[in-house]
């Protein structure tokens, strides 16, 4: 198989949008059927016939930009606003406070149609329309302003106040507080909800922009199969139907236009094989653990008794442990009073508690250093990842100059690119198999796993060291480059498939729970 | 702008017939923003005898933001801040609850209600409602010895 299938087969799920236009969205029309007929294997691919063969590791999903949304959005708002006989504006309001459940509104909706109108701040007739007017004799109540000709507006509820204040307490709601759906009336104690055609007839264009852009926001935090691209800057949002009680059985890393991998289920940056679970404890655990690790394993020892590390930092052999007062020997660990009358002179070594305390304090050691050594593998891949793009950024300026001096073209170039992109794949993934394999209790599959993750890792260290070679040699070396390229993505598809298919099986067993 | 003339009307109002108990007035002449308050502990309560100093600090953006007010005295309650910022933050003081037409009196006699009544489920100082909901002679010895010692209080 060709590795550069393997690239495309991922990609090809969210360039079909483009052209599809409304198709992609027909998944979410369904919605709530789906919640009823879905089996826990949602994620198993349903058109296998028009796309190349997906891999286990691999997810469906689609990826929307910012008018897809707004435009899927706009037409479940008509659609129900149908079905409910109310204008748009308030189907939006009640699609907001209903979390986008369709079913679950209409049928609260007919069942209690008063009291959910009363919920979200719309009186019984909210299709009154709306328009700024003068009032004679009026006060505003916020600004204390009452000029004959104060423009003034009030909603349903008549709460009236001068246009500049209501402006302002719009502006104040949507700049500072990021408020969007759920701002109220001015008026003291009102609950009733502005809605959109009431903002569009008092913002300006700078906040009716950003007021949308908060709705659309909403609109996908509060759907489950929606979630916002985390990249900087970033303006799409991801489609995929993986639920949270899957993520103990796949770990789905989803692509996203702008080109960030990530995991659709905690948005964290790719980590297969890993499942989230263990990666929030390992990156917990890394967070508490890697640095004082490394000096805890160099410079202390554990109290025989109770456990607690303890640092020597001076003075005789005589141990104390601060906290429960067991007295033992530095040297040999055994219990002090054995040591008699040989005051600061350990000569006991053959004393059978000094025996086991070492036994014990060697177990709590090789603990220490099996975390180290995963930790130490996972931070290398992570570090050599920053340097392979490091060196390739540099290499791809003296490549430009290869274009120029030895007439090579841009097309020819192109394999550094493709190699600079597997390492850093490669690394990735490398990087989460350590994470992996420190949860990984040991069984007939581990041993393939490891055997997998070797592979994989010198395919990459090999392709990593011909990025060193200089400039003129890069050239001559296209060939081999390309081949090696190859072969360490398909290193990559055999490890996360073996990994996925287990993990989807329940065939892996982990030294920790998964919740 | 619309600020300025609210907040002259406001004052206005509440320095020509004070609250029960309130004495008003600005702590600089020239900065409208800033409000001084002397609130007696009220009779029926553990403060009374006390006399409390609060600062009110209205933002630039009042009235679409709420006012702080602050116990510069310092009280034993559950629901102002045990430091030396002596903060009260619940109610219409939330930005998410004020509404602009609210007026600085209905936040005044909001903390007198308070000093008579603590709401102890929505409490800055979480130790003191607990000891106030499980040990209430408790709660009042303390918050009387305070006010004695703190708020000037003679009994």
């Amino acid at each position: 198989m060709d590795s550069d299938d393997d690239m495309r087969s991922v990609q090809s799920s969210d360039d079909d949008f483009m052209d599809g236009g409304d198709s992609p969205f027909s998944v979410d029309d369904d919605d709530d059927s789906d919640i009823d007929l879905d089996d826990g294997i949602g994620f198993e691919a349903q058109d296998k016939d028009i796309y190349p063969a997906k891999k286990s590791y691999e997810v469906d999903f689609d990826v929307f930009g910012p008018e897809q949304i707004q435009a899927h959005q706009d037409r479940q708002v008509e659609e129900v606003s149908n079905i409910l006989g109310q204008p748009t504006e308030s189907t939006a309001i009640l699609l907001r406070y209903a979390k986008w459940n369709k079913e679950r509104l209409i049928e609260s909706y007919m069942d209690r149609q008063d009291e959910v109108l009363e919920a979200v701040g719309l009186g019984s007739d909210a299709n009154v329309p709306r328009k700024i007017t003068k009032v004679k004799g009026f006060i505003c109540d916020i600004c204390c302003e009452d000029d004959a000709d104060l423009d003034t507006f009030a909603m349903k509820c008549g709460h009236r106040f001068c246009v500049d204040c209501y402006k302002q307490y719009l502006s104040q709601k949507i700049k500072e507080e990021g408020e969007a759906a759920r701002i109220k009336c001015p008026g003291d104690g009102c609950n009733r909800t502005v809605d959109s055609k009431s903002l569009d007839l008092l913002v300006g264009h700078d906040l009716h922009a950003r007021y949308h852009e908060l709705l659309t926001r909403t609109y996908v935090d509060d759907k489950d199969n929606l979630k916002w691209c985390p990249a900087p800057n970033c303006v799409y949002a991801i489609d995929c139907k993986v639920k949270a009680r899957d993520l103990m059985r796949i770990v789905p890393t989803v692509l996203c236009k702008c080109g960030h991998p990530f995991c659709f289920g905690c948005t964290l940056a790719d980590h297969q094989p890993a499942p989230c679970a263990l990666v929030k404890k390992w990156l917990k655990k890394c967070e508490d653990d890697s640095e004082t690790a490394n000096w805890i394993s160099a410079n202390t020892k554990e109290c025989p008794k109770c456990g607690s590390t303890i640092e020597k930092n001076g003075g005789c052999n005589h141990m104390t442990c601060r906290k429960c007062r067991h007295e033992f020997c530095w040297m040999c660990m055994g219990i002090w009073s054995e040591h008699g009358t040989s005051w600061y002179n350990c000569n006991r070594f053959e004393e059978k508690s000094g025996h086991d305390a070492r036994d014990a304090q060697a177990k709590s050691r090789q603990s220490l250093e099996r975390y180290l050594h995963y930790y130490n593998r996972y931070a290398n891949h992570e570090q050599s990842a920053k340097l392979d793009k490091d060196i390739y950024l540099k290499t791809e300026k003296k490549m430009t100059q290869l274009q120029v001096t030895a007439s090579m073209s841009w097309i020819e170039v192109q394999f550094l690119e493709s190699a600079s992109q597997a390492l850093q794949q490669c690394r990735q993934t490398l990087k989460w198999t350590y994470a992996f394999a420190y949860y990984l209790a040991r069984n007939n599959q581990t041993e393939i796993f490891e055997d997998n993750q070797k592979d994989l890792e010198m395919a990459v260290e090999n392709l990593s060291e011909m990025f060193e070679k200089s400039v003129d040699q890069l050239a001559g070396l296209k060939v081999d480059m390309l081949d090696k390229t190859s072969y360490c993505n398909r290193r990559r598809v055999i490890l996360l498939e073996h990994t996925a298919n287990d993990l989807k099986a329940g065939n892996w067993e982990f030294n920790v729970t998964l919740t | 702008m619309s600020g300025k003339k609210r907040i002259v009307k406001e004052l206005g109002e509440i320095t020509s017939s004070p609250p029960d108990g309130m004495r008003v007035r600005l702590v600089d002449e020239s900065d409208v923003h800033i409000w001084e308050i002397f609130m007696d502990g009220p009779e029926q309560s553990v403060y009374s005898g006390g006399t409390f100093r609060l600062v009110l600090t209205l933002p630039k953006d009042y009235p679409f933001k709420p006012p702080i007010l602050a116990f510069q005295t310092k009280i034993y309650h559950p629901n102002v801040s045990n430091d030396d910022k002596g903060s009260m933050c619940l109610g219409m003081l939330r930005s998410d609850e004020w509404k602009p037409p609210n007026k600085i009196l209905a936040v005044l006699n909001m903390a007198r209600n308070l000093l008579v009544e603590p709401n102890p489920d929505d409490a800055v100082e979480t130790g003191i409602a607990e000891q106030y909901k499980s040990n209430r002679k408790e709660f009042e010895k303390t918050a009387k010895d305070w006010t004695k010692k703190y708020a000037n209080a003679k009994k």
